[in-house]
């Protein structure tokens, strides 16, 4: 007695590629949309994660966690007064969520004169004078070069010191501290403390002179034309209660000489480039998807009754029906791999090169490119089995008939 | 010696409504090395004999013995394993694949007993050879002539190695200088040792049997 037929799965295999392959141009129009289903689900899913990638890195933890406050003064005009009370500092402090607030201001002084030396005629008009409070300098999150911050000490007592930042320090020639140099603001001496390598935050402050503001009050008057600032630092999430505490905190009388400046919400922003959109997209998609689903399934289903002949003369080859279905369910199942590689593929490039257009990073999850392929393969798959069975069900005797 | 196709009282009713009894009572014995014809009009029966002596219908009535093995009993999978190892099929309209050369389509007959594929081109070739068509075996089928196209047919079945070779009207589709041509092959393979059935309705091709039968109304006479 012979065994049952077995051919091998390569066999099955090759047999259905031929199959695809003997018809390039119908194979190719079947796949479409299968190629546009998946290149829509990968497209869309790569540009909405570049898209919200973009913002994440615009929204980093250090916006996330700066809150300015400024003093916009009354609604009269010549009313020059500073907004902010002399415990601005202490009362933001007391804040919950606050890690660091400070008031700063630009000197108003007209053309200042700096040097390293008296009398050393300079030419530094690009160098400014900054009063700023020992915590605002911290909030800026200063790397320092050389030296020290100076402190509540200096700022109460009205210290001339002074804290230089990196560049201006460079203007100066003033590198190194070991002689406790001094810079010469209209002639009055400040002595340096310490250089500034950088900071995070206030990048102005890297060309200018910072002394504190109790130093500054008294030499100098009030800030008046460029009004004064606070900068606050808040633990990370604590922002947006910080921002809407602020104004009243400080004045409860006046909260309104005040414009907090928050930083953006991160879910809302996110919300609003992902939301709707993608679930539209993806619905779009899907729809394309199904109808490469069945513009497999039509072509399959032409291609078994238009090669009936062939079936026929397989089974008087010895193939069994189970051999038929399952050479046209792989013929399916590649075509729809074969259009899900397509399109995954079309999709990458696209957000790619949206991505290199727009100067963003593109951002692609593994799993939704790697998706793209196993998602046509399954539409081929379904798309083929109804063709499959009709394939298995034709009669070997349909191969005699002419 | 075991005969090829031993029918005994074989019969088969097409289940209606009418039913229609497309062969009644048929026995006949087809030994090794036969060269058998069957004859018949139109409608007659030739078709059902083929389907039933080729194991691609069930006879209702009967028993039929392939190579001594009754046939009728086995399942279905083993009779389309049986269908690829002792049958050959050849038909009128040839029925090649039009994108696959001689040698593929010829190497298509082992596909299903599992045959490695480098084994299946070797016994392609050689069977290319053995029908003469040794210098067309890249060719496609589109380029072949009809005679050419039904000697790769004939390949193809002798790449079985069957036991019998089933013709469907061979040469209806050549014609009469090919058709001799065909029917002296078909001759010097029956000559090899080769069990020949050939139903055709051309009284010419069935005079070259060793023995004719004549089918009408599905009754099978000798």
């Amino acid at each position: 007695m012979s065994k049952g037929s077995r051919p091998s799965l390569r066999d099955l295999l090759g047999e259905a590629l031929a199959g695809l392959a003997q018809r390039p141009a119908r194979s190719v129009l079947t796949m479409l949309g299968t190629v546009l289903g998946t290149g829509a689900f990968v497209a869309i899913l790569g540009l909405t994660a570049t898209a919200a990638g973009q913002i994440d890195s615009r929204f980093t933890a250090l916006t996330a966690t700066e809150v300015t406050v400024e003093d916009i003064g009354g609604a009269d005009p010549a009313d020059t007064a500073a907004s902010f009370p002399p415990d601005a500092a202490a009362r933001i402090a007391g804040l919950n969520g606050v890690r660091h607030a400070g008031v700063y201001w630009p000197v108003p002084l007209s053309a200042p004169r700096f040097a390293a030396a008296p009398g050393a005629a300079a030419d530094q008009d690009e160098l400014t004078l900054v009063a700023a409070e020992p915590s605002a300098l911290a909030a800026a999150r200063p790397t320092l070069r050389a030296g020290r911050l100076y402190d509540r000490f200096h700022a109460g007592r009205g210290e001339n010191v002074a804290v230089l930042g990196a560049a201006a320090a460079g203007r100066l020639g003033i590198t190194r501290l070991d002689g406790h140099p001094a810079v010469f603001v209209n002639g009055t001496p400040y002595t340096v403390l310490g250089i500034i390598g950088d900071v995070q935050r206030l990048p102005d402050l890297l060309l200018s002179v910072i002394i504190p503001t109790g130093t500054a009050l008294r030499a100098y008057q009030p800030p008046h034309e460029q009004r004064a600032k606070m900068l606050i630092e808040t633990r990370l999430g604590a922002a947006a209660l910080v921002a809407s505490q602020a104004a009243l905190a400080l004045r409860p009388d006046a909260p309104g000489r005040f414009r907090v400046i928050a930083p953006p919400d991160p879910q809302s922003l996110r919300a609003g480039v992902t939301g709707d959109l993608n679930s539209l997209f993806l619905l779009l998609a899907s729809i394309s998807l199904v109808i490469g689903a069945v513009g497999i399934a039509n072509t399959s289903l032409v291609a078994v009754l238009e090669r009936t002949n062939e079936i026929g003369l397989r089974r008087c080859l010895g193939a069994r029906p189970m051999h038929i279905a399952a050479q046209f369910l792989t013929e399916s199942t590649a075509l729809g791999l074969l259009g899900g590689l397509v399109g995954g593929s079309v999709a990458v490039a696209a957000v790619v090169g949206t991505a290199v257009l727009r100067d963003w990073t593109a951002v692609l999850a593994p799993w939704t490119v790697a998706a793209a392929p196993a998602i046509g393969a399954g539409v081929g798959l379904v798309a083929g089995v109804y063709p499959a069975l009709r394939a298995a069900w034709i009669e070997p005797a349909a191969a005699l008939r002419r | 010696m075991t005969p090829v196709i031993s029918f005994s009282g074989v019969g088969l009713t097409y289940p209606g409504p009418p039913p229609v009894r497309a062969l009644r009572d048929a026995s006949v014995t087809v030994r090794p090395g036969e060269y058998v014809t069957v004859v018949g009009p139109s409608g007659s029966g030739k078709s059902t004999f083929l389907n039933v002596a080729g194991l691609l219908d069930r006879p209702t009535e009967g028993v039929y013995e392939l190579d001594g093995v009754d046939v009728s009993r086995l399942r279905e999978r083993q009779r389309a394993a049986l269908r690829g190892q002792r049958i050959g099929f050849v038909f009128q309209s040839f029925h090649l694949l039009p994108y696959r050369t001689a040698t593929e389509n010829v190497a298509l007959a082992r596909l299903y007993a599992g045959v490695p594929r480098r084994q299946r081109a070797t016994t392609a070739v050689e069977a290319l050879d053995r029908v003469g068509l040794a210098h067309r075996r890249d060719a496609l089928p589109l380029v072949l002539s009809g005679g050419e196209r039904q000697r790769v047919a004939i390949a193809r079945a002798l790449a079985q190695r069957p036991s019998l070779l089933l013709c469907d009207e061979p040469t209806g589709n050549l014609d009469s200088a090919t058709a001799e041509n065909l029917l002296e092959l078909l001759d010097q393979l029956c000559g090899d040792g080769l069990t020949l059935v050939v139903i055709t309705h051309d009284r010419q091709v069935a005079a070259r049997g060793q023995r004719t039968l004549t089918i009408r109304d599905g009754v099978l006479d000798e």
